[in-house]
């Protein structure tokens, strides 16, 4: 009984009646029919002129994107039309710039994952020559000798540039944002560190090569001068990324503590740093990742060294990018020269797995800094 | 604790615009203040001269002296630091910090100019403060989130709680209800009646009401045309302003045929 009272009362008869509002719609099978169609014709189209998968899958992807268009402008109408059509021409971009990217990771992977050995992470090119590497393709057995030097140095000469350029990155940031409004020097420094993000790499690493030559003798060679050579080209990254993040913390805040009576320094130290931490803590990170896998500056400041060297102050020193250019470009044995590319596979596997780790670490850095909000 | 203000020949600028022209005016200790005036006749631009806020803007300047219980905040040798450490200032949106909870939104004063305060010290300010602004009990549960997950109401009390915790002797307010309901406005309106006992209240509002319910005096700011600066009108007993102005512009105005 009381049922009846609930039950919604059918709206006004709507049995095929079409709304009036509405324009014709595709009905849902219509897209992935035409999809169909596309590869079978564009398969066809393909062996006409020798069959190659490529050629099918742009033949496809041609068809489709006009054959979908058509479809839509035809059912739906002209401005459906160009929605689809930019939509597929949109998606079909983003397929193609994911193309490289994925080839890169897979062969790396491929050629890199077999040279993952403890042998290859945990031994130096020590001691390895050419007959090593004979024996060892002559007997069949595992690849001897590894990167670990080379890790050892990238992990240095990386971190004493960060020790170098975020200091003084952060702190010509903060200069320029918080005290230079306006002023001569701060104008001069924006416009150098413009000039500085241009500079090739390979400048970067003479101008280091060339200062230490100077301070300390000709032909330097040493981790120190490579962490130099590379913070030149971090530092101008950093100060642009740190001087973005100050900028959008909101003068609000800075206001609030002024009217604590808290010092400006002590501001910009406690409140202003700590709510721009994330961007800046990311800010540093793709620097990093931008040098990490840098060679000329490393080749012509640090040397090669085939190793293990812990002291960046002394002694030539190898970094990954390095080493995979030597491998490929010298194999220790000139007669068989597979051992020496898989390491470098191995390496450059390895290049690419630090500079992820760096990135996830930054964003945990992220995480736990960003202002917190929620209740 | 609470201090008197007394403002002789004051000029307010930017750059070279003269936005403030003329100001004298002396605001009792213990007492509400409310500023009105219409839109842009630098109201706030005043008030930001009252704790030296306003030279914190690139090319901003004062001339003029304003004192406090007989000291010119703008004698050289003053230290802007102190003088807002004794004039504290509430802003018209809500500005708690975003990286810190409650609790540490009304420490902010003290640790972040890093004084030392044991931990029961800190326990009792908080609370003290909190309770001053009227907000300990909706937030006693939770101080260690994050003071930006409050209503926009609760939030400008956490402000007001900051404020508070640094024990100024003038608290200057600039449009603190403007983002906030009705109930919060109640909120914050009693909080100044209460506030009186203690401190030097100086109030910027819009709100006539506003200006009526919680002040003593009242002061009508005016402009006499955009490029102009704006001018003290006329200063009195908040009842005579609002009854018997003696002139006509501030009658106009408080009676809304303005313009
Ligand atoms: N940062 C600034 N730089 C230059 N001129 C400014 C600045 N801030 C305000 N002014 C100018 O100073 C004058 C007074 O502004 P002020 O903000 O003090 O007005 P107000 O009375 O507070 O207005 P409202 O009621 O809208 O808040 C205006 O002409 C304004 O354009
Ligand atoms: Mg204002």
């Amino acid at each position: 009984m009381t049922n009846a009272t609930l039950t919604p009362v059918p709206a006004a008869p709507v049995a095929n009646r079409r709304n009036r509002l509405s324009k014709g719609r595709l009905p849902r099978w219509a897209i992935p029919v035409v999809g169909l169609s596309a590869l079978v014709l564009g398969a066809a189209g393909s062996t006409l002129g020798g069959f190659s998968i490529a050629s099918m899958l742009i033949y496809t992807a041609l068809l489709f994107v006009v054959g979908a268009t058509a479809v839509t402008v035809i059912v739906e109408g002209r401005r459906q039309g160009t929605n689809s059509f930019f939509t597929y021409l949109i998606h079909g971009c983003f397929i193609l710039a994911l193309i490289p990217l994925i080839s890169v990771l897979y062969t790396v992977l491929e050629r890199g994952l077999p040279g993952m050995t403890s042998n290859f992470l945990f031994t130096s090119m020590n001691g390895m020559t050419g007959a090593v590497d004979n024996q060892s393709v002559a007997d069949g057995t595992p690849v001897l000798g590894g990167a670990y030097h080379a890790v050892v140095g990238t992990l240095l000469i990386t971190a004493f540039s960060t020790i170098i350029s975020v200091p003084i990155g952060m702190l010509a940031a903060i200069y320029l944002v918080e005290y230079g409004q306006g002023k001569a020097l701060s104008r001069g420094i924006t416009f150098f560190v413009d000039v500085m993000t241009g500079i090739p790499s390979i400048v970067a690493g003479l101008f280091a090569g060339a200062l230490f030559g100077i301070l300390f003798g000709p032909s330097t060679r040493m981790g120190i001068v490579a962490a130099v050579a590379l913070s030149v080209l971090m530092i101008p990254t950093v100060v642009r990324s740190t001087e973005e993040m100050l900028k959008i913390v909101p003068n609000e805040l800075r206001e609030a503590s002024y009217a604590l009576g808290v010092r400006k320094w002590r501001t910009i130290a406690q409140v202003v740093i700590p709510t721009a931490i994330s961007g800046i803590a990311s800010g540093v990170t793709l620097a990093i990742a931008r040098v990490i896998g840098e060679t000329a500056p490393i080749l012509v400041t640090a040397g090669l060294a085939n190793n293990i060297n812990f002291n960046v102050f002394s002694n030539w020193m190898a970094t990954l990018p390095t080493f995979i250019y030597y491998q490929i470009l010298s194999p220790t044995s000139p007669t068989n020269i597979d051992p020496s590319a898989q390491r470098a596979w191995a390496a450059a596997l390895l290049l690419i797995i630090m500079v992820m780790v760096l990135n996830l670490g930054a964003r945990l850095i992220a995480r736990v800094f960003s202002p917190k909000t929620g209740r | 604790m609470s201090k008197r203000i007394d403002v002789s020949d004051l000029n307010v600028y930017y750059g070279n615009f003269r936005a403030v022209a003329d100001v004298n005016i002396e605001i009792g200790a213990k007492s509400v203040t409310a500023f009105i005036g219409p839109s842009g006749c630098g109201k706030s631009t005043f008030l930001r001269t009252l704790n030296r806020m306003h030279e914190v803007i690139p090319g901003a300047t004062v001339e003029g002296q304003v004192l406090l219980d007989g000291d010119n905040l703008y004698d050289p040798g003053v230290d802007p630091v102190t003088v807002r450490s004794q004039i504290g200032m509430v802003f018209q949106r809500p500005n708690p910090f975003p990286t810190m909870s409650i609790r540490d939104n009304v420490l902010a004063g003290v640790k972040l100019n890093a004084r030392k305060i044991s931990r029961s010290d800190a326990d009792d300010l908080v609370e003290s403060s909190l309770r001053a602004s009227n907000l300990w009990n909706e937030v006693k549960d939770r101080l260690d989130k994050p003071g930006s997950g409050l209503s926009g109401g609760q939030q400008q009390r956490l402000c007001i709680a900051r404020t508070i915790a640094v024990k100024p002797g003038v608290i200057l307010m600039d449009e603190p209800c403007s983002a906030l309901d009705p109930i919060s406005t109640l909120a914050i309106e009693d909080l100044i009646n209460e506030m009186k006992n203690d401190y030097t209240v100086v109030i910027v509002t819009h709100n006539m009401q506003q200006a009526a319910r919680v002040s003593d005096k009242t002061a009508f700011f005016n402009i006499a045309g955009t490029g102009k600066p704006g001018k003290l009108i006329e200063y009195d007993d908040t009842a005579t302003i609002f009854s018997n102005p003696s002139v006509k512009a501030t009658e106009d105005y408080v009676s809304g045929r303005f313009g």
